[in-house]
């Protein structure tokens, strides 16, 4: 099994709003929490570690845009 | 600053206004507000034989654009209103739009993909141009009074009618009527007046609307940025309109002094870095806070509200305008048929009930717009922040990225739809709206299947894909025929394809355009059924 990052969901915006929801109302700090407990969870769904690895290898990626603004808009 | 196509109408004294207090003039439908809403449910009306007054408290149009995309579901009833290739020449089509993050793009939509459409997913008008279009049809029609600065200032319900007072410059006039339809826009007098509330969301973020008179190359498309390396940290938003007009939103802080920010001087070195030039005019500057919120109920008795009064939504999707010109064309066909006695009352909690559907759904998907524009806390500016950078070379955070979810028509989960009972692999379900479809009349020229249907006299009408002898349809149903030696022809097999219909298939349409009942081998019996249904006879 490879990484999937083809378009899973029939709506991601359903699946965007729903992970947003539930850090609503949460300290930062909580906030935090809740992710990696997440995170956590997902990858014992996935139960690969080869996925996994490239899941994390894809998602850091992110953490170098070019684009990505000082602060969010928030 | 010009201030647009300003289109100045005049007041009159109407024969309405002699008549004594105690005895008002009674119509059948008073329409209040000659918005796009408003005029467009009037032609509505009186194409289908139904007298009604249309009052406005002002007496111009042409205060700003405002509204300016208009979908392809609002061009149709247009079309079928007899403005809409008025619109579409004036107007800017355009199918394409790109989404930015800082100078890249990170993806583009084609919101009409595929050929054999009369209309375009979208144009872009400015809203003064879509209203004396339609003021021009209501003098083309008999059967329309349109009243300016006849401002509705009290509403008297009563059992058999509505009672309104109505202030003109000569004085106030009461006027009755059986129904009441309020088109008054979003500060709605009516709705104060009937007691309705208006909940939801407020918005914090400020958005800056600026139309702008250039001379540009860009091409004809929707563009959306996030952070844009000429407004750091926020959202913008391009648009093209008719005579080199420009539409450019900008993301503001919630803290931006409004008064201070409309300033043409403050706003022109925005518009310059965007632009990169400073050869530009302004037509048009505003300054928005958004709410998202909606009536509980939209029929209030013998007081029906449509568009902005019953409705608002943000405006990122298009969803405000376009909604109002769905609800106009939900509740006319309804409303005339309630008057003239062939339904109940009751088929206006349709209107209620299928209508609502869909306002939720429009400011469930501006509201997720408008959040992803705006986070509301470090951890959703974070989420967001994942999704634009995976969103690079991911196919999966590309799609939840929003700048926007245009408008397209709701799929009513309605009491007038007939389940289907057949097994069907895709087609055109209960409760969704026409799908247009390139039709060949018998000598050959091209047409469509929505000239068919406007020309089938927007009354309920059959589709029937041909195989055999002809079902003979109820009274007062129209007939479209669709097979090699009838009418009209198939021939490129889009219109088969798109309603998953093999020969001897049939679609019963409302006068709407909406599909009320589909099936792959139809029966009198069961035509008839599902017109029951779908008329308020038999309430699901």
């Amino acid at each position: 099994m490879t990484l999937s990052t083809a378009s899973n969901f029939a709506k991601p915006d359903d699946a965007f709003r729903l992970v947003v929801e539930a850090h609503r109302g949460l300290s930062d700090e909580t906030s935090a929490v809740l992710d990696a407990a997440l995170v956590l969870v997902l990858a014992n769904h996935i139960g690969d570690i080869d996925v996994l690895r490239e899941a994390i290898a894809v998602a850091k990626r992110a953490l170098t845009d070019p684009a990505a603004p000082a602060a969010g808009a928030a | 600053m010009s201030s647009g196509a300003v289109v100045q109408f005049g007041y009159s004294r109407h024969p309405d206004q002699e008549c004594p207090s105690a005895a008002p003039a009674h119509h059948a439908v008073v329409v209040v507000g000659a918005g796009p809403v408003g005029l467009s449910l009037a032609i509505d009306l009186a194409q289908r034989g139904q007298p009604v007054v249309l009052l406005d408290d002002a007496d111009r149009i042409g205060e700003g654009s405002r509204a300016i995309c208009f979908s392809k579901r609002s061009l149709e009833y247009w079309d079928r209103l007899g403005v809409g290739a008025r619109m579409v020449d004036k107007g800017v089509v355009w199918n394409i739009g790109r989404i930015y993050h800082g100078a890249d793009q990170l993806y583009q939509f084609d919101l009409l993909p595929e050929d054999g459409h009369k209309m375009p997913a979208f144009i872009n008008l400015q809203q003064y141009y879509a209203e004396a279009y339609l003021v021009d049809r209501v003098a083309e029609l008999p059967g329309i009074s349109l009243r300016w600065r006849n401002k509705v200032t009290a509403l008297e319900q009563r059992n058999d009618q509505v009672v309104l007072m109505v202030e003109t410059p000569e004085g106030p006039y009461r006027l009755a009527a059986a129904y009441v339809i309020a088109c008054d826009g979003a500060r709605s007098n009516l709705r104060q007046m009937v007691g309705a509330d208006f909940d939801g969301q407020v918005f914090e973020d400020q958005f800056l609307i600026a139309d702008v008179k250039m001379t540009a190359e860009f091409p004809t498309e929707r563009w959306f940025w996030f952070d844009p390396p000429f407004h750091a940290g926020r959202s913008a938003l391009l648009h093209r309109q008719p005579d080199d007009i420009w539409r450019i939103d900008l993301q503001l802080s919630p803290d931006a002094d409004p008064a201070v920010e409309r300033r043409p001087e403050n706003v022109r070195p925005r518009i310059a870095r965007m632009l990169g030039h400073d050869d530009f005019d302004f037509e048009w500057i505003s300054l928005y806070k958004f709410q998202c919120r909606r009536m509980k109920r939209f029929v209030h008795g013998r007081v029906v509200f449509a568009g902005d009064a019953a409705h608002q939504v943000s405006p990122f999707g298009a969803r405000g305008a376009n909604s109002g010109l769905e609800d106009a064309e939900n509740l006319s066909w309804k409303l005339v048929r309630v008057l003239d006695g062939s339904s109940p009352a009751s088929l206006l909690q349709s209107y209620d009930i299928e209508r609502s559907f869909a306002a939720d759904e429009n400011i469930r998907e501006s509201t997720r717009s408008t959040d992803f524009m705006a986070p509301s806390s470090p951890a959703e500016a974070r989420l967001r922040q994942a999704a634009l950078a995976l969103g690079r070379d991911t196919a999966f955070a590309k799609r939840m990225i929003n700048g926007g979810r245009l408008s397209v028509p709701s799929v009513y989960p309605s009491p007038l739809s007939t389940p289907d009972g057949d097994a069907w692999s895709g087609g055109v379900v209960p409760g969704a709206s026409l799908v247009d479809a390139p039709l060949a009349t018998r000598d050959g020229a091209a047409t469509y299947l929505s000239d068919a249907f406007a020309a089938a006299g927007k009354r309920f009408t059959l589709l029937q894909f041909a195989n055999g002898a002809a079902i003979e349809p109820p009274a007062d149903v129209a007939v479209i025929r669709i097979g090699e030696s009838e009418p009209l022809a198939d021939r490129a097999g889009l219109l088969a394809k798109r309603y998953d219909a093999a020969p001897g298939a049939a679609y019963l349409l409302r006068p709407d355009g909406y599909v009320a009942a589909r099936f792959k081998h139809p029966t009198r019996a069961a035509i008839d059924a599902a017109l029951a249904r779908a008329v308020g006879e038999v309430w699901s």
